[in-house]
């Protein structure tokens, strides 16, 4: 059996360059300090529409979340938030070159990454990392880490899974270095070593008789 | 006489139990194939699930905050009699939910598909999902509820009988790849393959092999058991493990279920439940006691049977 012996860091937010720049690819990380959450939500308000963001994210954090939190606010006003879950990032990606130079966003933390391109053209230029959640199933472990729900934007407009939410979080994780600021992808070095057997496995097997349409060249096609 | 009270109750705590605590056939599952897993990355997130899970029942938290879609499977004692019938029975399955969406807290995971409008308790049209079965000789009353997670994973496909077993293994090879990737499947998973039957009695099976046996079990019939070994053992060459990181596993079980279909075809479905392979089973007696377990026991030699009585 091998044990597991990755590099474990825990990172104050907002995290600095320094640190950022320590960061390997495959390392785990904890996140103590502020948080915020965002998604597409966020992203098509402040981006797409010109709505003014309303605090000064750039102030609270560089560390932006991919999530949805199962939270609820009670009759006070106080916020509870229970688990947490990233959700995928791959479709937020026409935003991320705009979101960092409004925000300077230095770490984005969701599920499964990006493509390495994005990586290339929006993170590596502005020195930001992609961290991943583990699993995905973690809820528990990062429902944890949350300390405290300072405040909660734009709740009414957008929406309880949509809206803003700052978290205070401790030992918040953890989460895997995915990419880092050189542009390195773990998914993609992953891919690159099981695609070398994928073929072999394949091997013998006889066609099905009905092709499906994607497997053809063309779409014009038949799949017989 | 099973009072509607006791359903009531008994459906709000196996819908609670689910969330938060992950069978104990599936953890050990994941303790045997991370015991030969040689990929550190993908032992790295095996490792976490299993800190995840302990967190879970801990804190008395759900162990993921995507609770999935909760649905109930009821095997009815033939003998069985509830007091305010069938009705009673859906009414107190459908009261759980949504006081259970409050009490542990579920996320509000059920939407109209149209105008996304969401009842915030799980509750709505055809929600949550109950299936029925049924049992000769006994007067109990036997209900599972699942909360199956994951928009990926699941694949379909008509093959024909030409196709044969090569055909399943390329449809096979093609879903656990395709949605292993980045983990999209949240794998390893316990797959469940449905062959046979019409189009939706194929989709119904697949998806109740996959939630509705526990890992470990096979097939009575020794031919499908070996299929079932063969399908599992295929999955974890792919050489791809959780979050698609390199590793040996990607199927924790596999599981077949076949049903008697047209002589000109051979469809085919693939379901994976995924790292939160959350199930669980209470037995009401006709004097109104419990009992909870996590096996279904769902498919039973009567439920699979071939002959004319
Ligand atoms: S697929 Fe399962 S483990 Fe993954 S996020 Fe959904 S419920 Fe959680």
């Amino acid at each position: 059996m091998t044990k597991a012996q990755q590099k474990i860091i825990e990172l104050d937010a907002p995290a600095s360059a320094e640190r950022l720049a320590a960061l390997n690819i495959g390392d785990v990380v904890y996140i103590n300090g502020l948080v915020y959450t965002g998604r597409e939500g966020v992203y098509r308000r402040i981006l797409d529409q010109g709505e003014k963001p309303p605090t000064d994210l750039a102030k609270l954090s560089n560390i932006n979340f991919h999530c949805s939190p199962a939270a609820s606010i009670d009759s006070d006003g106080n916020y509870t938030v229970g688990a947490v879950t990233a959700t995928a990032s791959f479709r937020f990606s026409k935003w991320m070159e705009r979101w960092f130079n409004l925000t300077d966003c230095k770490v984005v933390i969701g599920k499964g990454g990006m493509p390495q391109s994005d990586y290339r053209d929006y993170f590596v230029p502005k020195g930001a990392v992609y961290l991943t959640t583990v699993g995905y199933g973690t809820g528990a472990l990062l429902g944890r880490g949350i300390k405290h729900v300072p405040k909660a934007y734009w709740v009414d407009e957008l929406g309880i899974a949509q809206a803003i939410w700052i978290l205070e979080v401790e030992h918040f994780g953890p989460f895997l270095v995915e990419s880092d600021i050189r542009g390195n992808s773990l998914f993609e070095e992953s891919k690159q070593e099981i695609d070398k057997n994928i073929e072999a496995l394949y091997a013998g097997l006889k066609k099905p008789a009905l092709r499906r349409y994607g497997e053809t060249t063309k779409r014009t096609d038949e799949v017989i | 006489m099973i009072p509607e009270t006791v359903i009531q109750d008994a459906a709000h705590e196996i819908t609670r139990q689910a969330a938060i605590r992950i069978p104990e056939d599936y953890r050990t599952g994941i303790r045997d194939i991370r015991a030969g897993e040689q990929g550190a990355l993908s032992c790295f997130v095996l490792d976490t699930m299993v800190d995840n899970w302990d967190a879970a029942v801990a804190d008395q938290r759900p162990m993921c905050a995507d609770t999935g879609l909760p649905r109930y499977y009821v095997k009815f004692g033939n003998e069985a009699v509830i007091q305010g019938g069938f009705v009673a029975l859906e009414r107190a399955l459908r009261r759980a939910t949504a006081h259970a969406t409050v009490s542990v807290p579920l996320r509000p995971n059920r939407v109209h598909p149209l105008t996304r409008e969401d009842h915030n308790n799980n509750v709505g049209s055809r929600a949550p999902e109950i299936e029925y079965s049924v049992e000769p000789d006994a007067d109990w009353l036997d209900i599972t509820t699942v909360h199956k997670g994951g928009l990926f994973g699941t694949d379909y496909r008509m093959l024909f009988p030409g196709d044969g077993w090569d055909g399943i293994k390329k449809m096979f090879l093609d879903t656990m790849i395709q949605f292993g990737r980045r983990g999209l499947a949240c794998q390893p998973a316990i797959v469940g393959v449905g062959i046979g039957g019409s189009k939706d009695t194929c989709m119904v099976l697949g998806k109740q092999a996959a939630c509705l046996r526990v890992v470990g079990d096979r097939h009575p019939d020794p031919e499908i058991a070996k299929l079932e070994d063969e399908l599992k053992e295929l999955g974890n060459q792919i050489g791809m493990g959780p979050m698609g990181f390199v590793g040996n596993s990607m199927v924790v079980d596999c599981h077949i279920e076949i049903a008697h279909t047209h002589t000109g075809g051979m469809p085919v479905s693939i379901h994976s439940f995924c790292l939160s392979s959350r199930r669980a089973v209470v037995r009401i007696y006709d004097n109104g006691s419990t009992e909870f377990r996590t096996d279904p026991k769902w498919f039973t030699t009567y439920h699979r049977r071939e002959e004319v009585e």
